[in-house]
């Protein structure tokens, strides 16, 4: 497992990927990238139990994850790339054509890493609790973790879940919300206020803890590792994560505007500058 | 097989058959899991769930979570069978299919009764008849709809053995068991029920008995029909198609279902660029259903065995010409 400063550094050229993937096929999503850079470095360099290599859909024995607001790829495939699930340089064909690096993540392609399709949003949780129910009956004492945006909550189908995790006491799962308050129209408290989303969480039955510093990756880690403490106890747990859109790039940060848009070649030189080369090098 | 040697002396549900099938499949396979969402005795899943209650997950009324659950399951190695009707299997749902299992190519099976109108009393809100068409576009998903009790239990076990995605269509009311008990089936291979030299009718669920016995009073006037049961609408048994259309030269399409986007849509697509022949169709012209009992619905909504009369009738008059 690797040390503090290897996770940042790391974390710093998963950043610079990001930007550059982005920028390479002028779409893609940088905004929840950057915010959700220290979850992702946390949680595959020091929290999972996984095997890379050979990559296995069903997972046993292994912690699995399912990403849910499939849209922040960018960053699930650069930590998947650094983290030995495929070659580095693949990263260059993101969201172009015959790459297995779709714009939003699929199995289709037989891309390793990926256990599920998502994009089309609110699926996610559903199933991560389907994975954690079969992780039941197998008797496999591994974890599953789900990571789900904030606005993403809107949909319907995400509090069937909640609802359906607490009933069937799903504790084997921890699912993360990226709580950003961004989505593409503009603040989720003016596009669809989400309320008092712990208390909510709460009334569905689920174990709440609140991460303030959800780009502090000490404070990623340590969270990641107390909810893993928390399950096992009859009930499901989140966690809400503050973080914040587009960090780590200044004129990026905060806003819904950098959601899902490319910079062009000015601002692209002006976030690379932003964002320090590391000893891993870009793909 | 010959037309008067096809007979029923009993009838069940095939959503029956599809209990039987799960309950005799869950003792042969301890991958197999069963969710619902709120229907568990309509779908018949109370015997699995009585026999492996830990194997059984009820999700509530939520199928979208429990399409969710149950391409998880698959992808964690269970074989998931969900239960509710066609209507919330299918429409309700489509994005989850599509997305979490589809394009995922999830192993997990559909499992859809009260297709059609033959649903009865419930009306139009429950009763798909769009189920087919929105099921077949989905690539790489299998589409069934087995004719009765028998062959819903043998579909039922059998595509367990399949890695991937299924939609199993079955229904509601009792309908008349002719095809062999324990019979082996297999995805893909259309049935030929009886030979016949003027026309062939392409029927499927349901309507493949209704066909039986309009193929009985037109054999008394004179016309030999041949029968093919199409319990796999995708991927559909073209070569027996074929096989059949090059001989007879005409084509009924029987199905409870609308006719766009249904089984007749299939065979017509597969036909006109191979072997163009006069071609009629039996389904709902462009209409929601309504309620009343099954059979009054079968008549008003073009479905009975009036209708594959008048079908093969039109057929033939086209085909001399």
């Amino acid at each position: 497992m690797a040390d503090i400063s290897q996770l940042k550094e790391l974390a710093a050229q998963v950043r610079r990927d990001i930007v550059r993937m982005v920028y390479n096929c002028q779409s893609g999503h940088p905004g929840g990238s950057l915010g959700c850079t220290e979850f992702f470095v946390a949680l595959y360099g020091n929290v999972l139990k996984h095997k890379p290599k050979p990559f296995k859909m069903e997972g046993k024995g292994q912690d699995v994850f399912f990403l849910s607001n499939g849209h922040i790829s960018p960053v699930w495939y650069s930590v998947l790339a650094r983290s030995g699930y495929f070659e580095v340089k693949e990263l260059n064909t993101f969201r172009k054509i015959n790459s297995r690096l779709q714009g939003h993540p699929a199995t289709h392609e037989g891309l390793p890493g990926v256990r599920i399709a998502s994009g089309s949003l609110g699926q996610g949780i559903s199933v991560a609790i389907g994975a954690a129910l079969a992780k039941r009956l197998d008797q496999d004492k591994r974890w599953v973790f789900c990571l789900t945006g904030d606005g993403e909550l809107e949909e319907g189908q995400c509090w069937e879940a909640i609802m359906a995790a607490a009933h069937h006491k799903v504790d084997n799962l921890v699912v993360t919300v990226d709580w950003n308050g961004q989505q593409i129209d503009g603040p989720t408290e003016q596009v669809m206020s989400l309320g008092n989303l712990p208390a909510k969480w709460k009334a569905f039955g689920w174990d709440v803890l609140i991460l303030e510093e959800g780009n502090n990756l000490e404070a990623v880690i340590a969270m990641l590792k107390r909810a893993k403490r928390r399950t096992g106890k009859g009930k499901p747990v989140v966690i809400l994560m503050k973080t914040q859109m587009g960090h780590g790039v200044d004129f990026m940060v905060g806003t819904h505007k950098w959601h899902g848009k490319a910079p062009n070649a000015e601002q692209f030189e002006l976030a690379m500058k932003q964002l320090p080369e590391t000893s891993l090098g870009d793909y | 097989m010959k037309l008067d040697e096809i007979t029923s002396t009993a009838s069940r549900a095939t959503r029956e058959g599809f209990g039987a099938g799960l309950l005799e499949l869950g003792r042969q396979n301890p991958n197999v899991v069963g969710l619902t969402a709120d229907l568990m005795e309509s779908l018949q899943m109370h015997h699995f769930q009585a026999a492996f209650p830990e194997r059984f997950f009820q999700v509530g009324i939520a199928e979208a979570n429990m399409m969710g659950i149950a391409a998880g399951l698959a992808t964690g190695g269970k074989i998931p069978y969900t239960g509710t009707f066609a209507n919330f299997s299918t429409g309700r749902v489509y994005d989850q299919i599509r997305q979490s299992i589809a394009y995922s190519h999830k192993n997990v099976k559909i499992c859809a009764s009260h297709a059609g109108v033959t649903l009865g009393e419930d009306g139009a809100t429950h009763q798909i008849l769009e189920d087919i068409g929105m099921m077949r576009m989905l690539p790489g998903m299998v589409v069934l709809n087995p004719c009765d009790f028998n062959q819903t239990k043998a579909a039922t076990i059998a595509i367990a053995e399949y890695h991937g995605p299924v939609y199993l269509r079955f229904g509601r009311p009792a309908w008349p068991i002719f095809t062999p008990e324990n019979q082996k089936f297999r995805i893909g291979k259309a049935l030929h029920l009886t030979s016949g030299k003027d026309v062939t009718i392409f029927a499927t669920g349901h309507l493949v008995w209704t066909s039986i016995e309009a193929a009985k009073e037109l054999a008394a006037q004179g016309i030999s029909c041949e029968v093919i049961n199409i319990h796999t609408i995708k991927p559909l048994d073209e070569e027996a198609i074929l096989d059949s259309v090059s001989k007879t030269r005409a084509v009924v399409v029987a199905e409870e279902h609308q006719r766009n986007g249904g089984l007749g849509d299939a065979i017509a697509n597969l036909l006109v660029h191979q072997l163009p022949v006069p071609m009629e169709y039996v389904g709902v012209k462009d209409a929601f259903g309504e309620s009343g009992k099954p059979t009054e619905l079968l008549d008003k909504f073009g479905l009975g065995k009036k209708d594959v009369l008048w079908a093969v009738k039109d057929v033939l008059d086209r085909k001399r010409g």
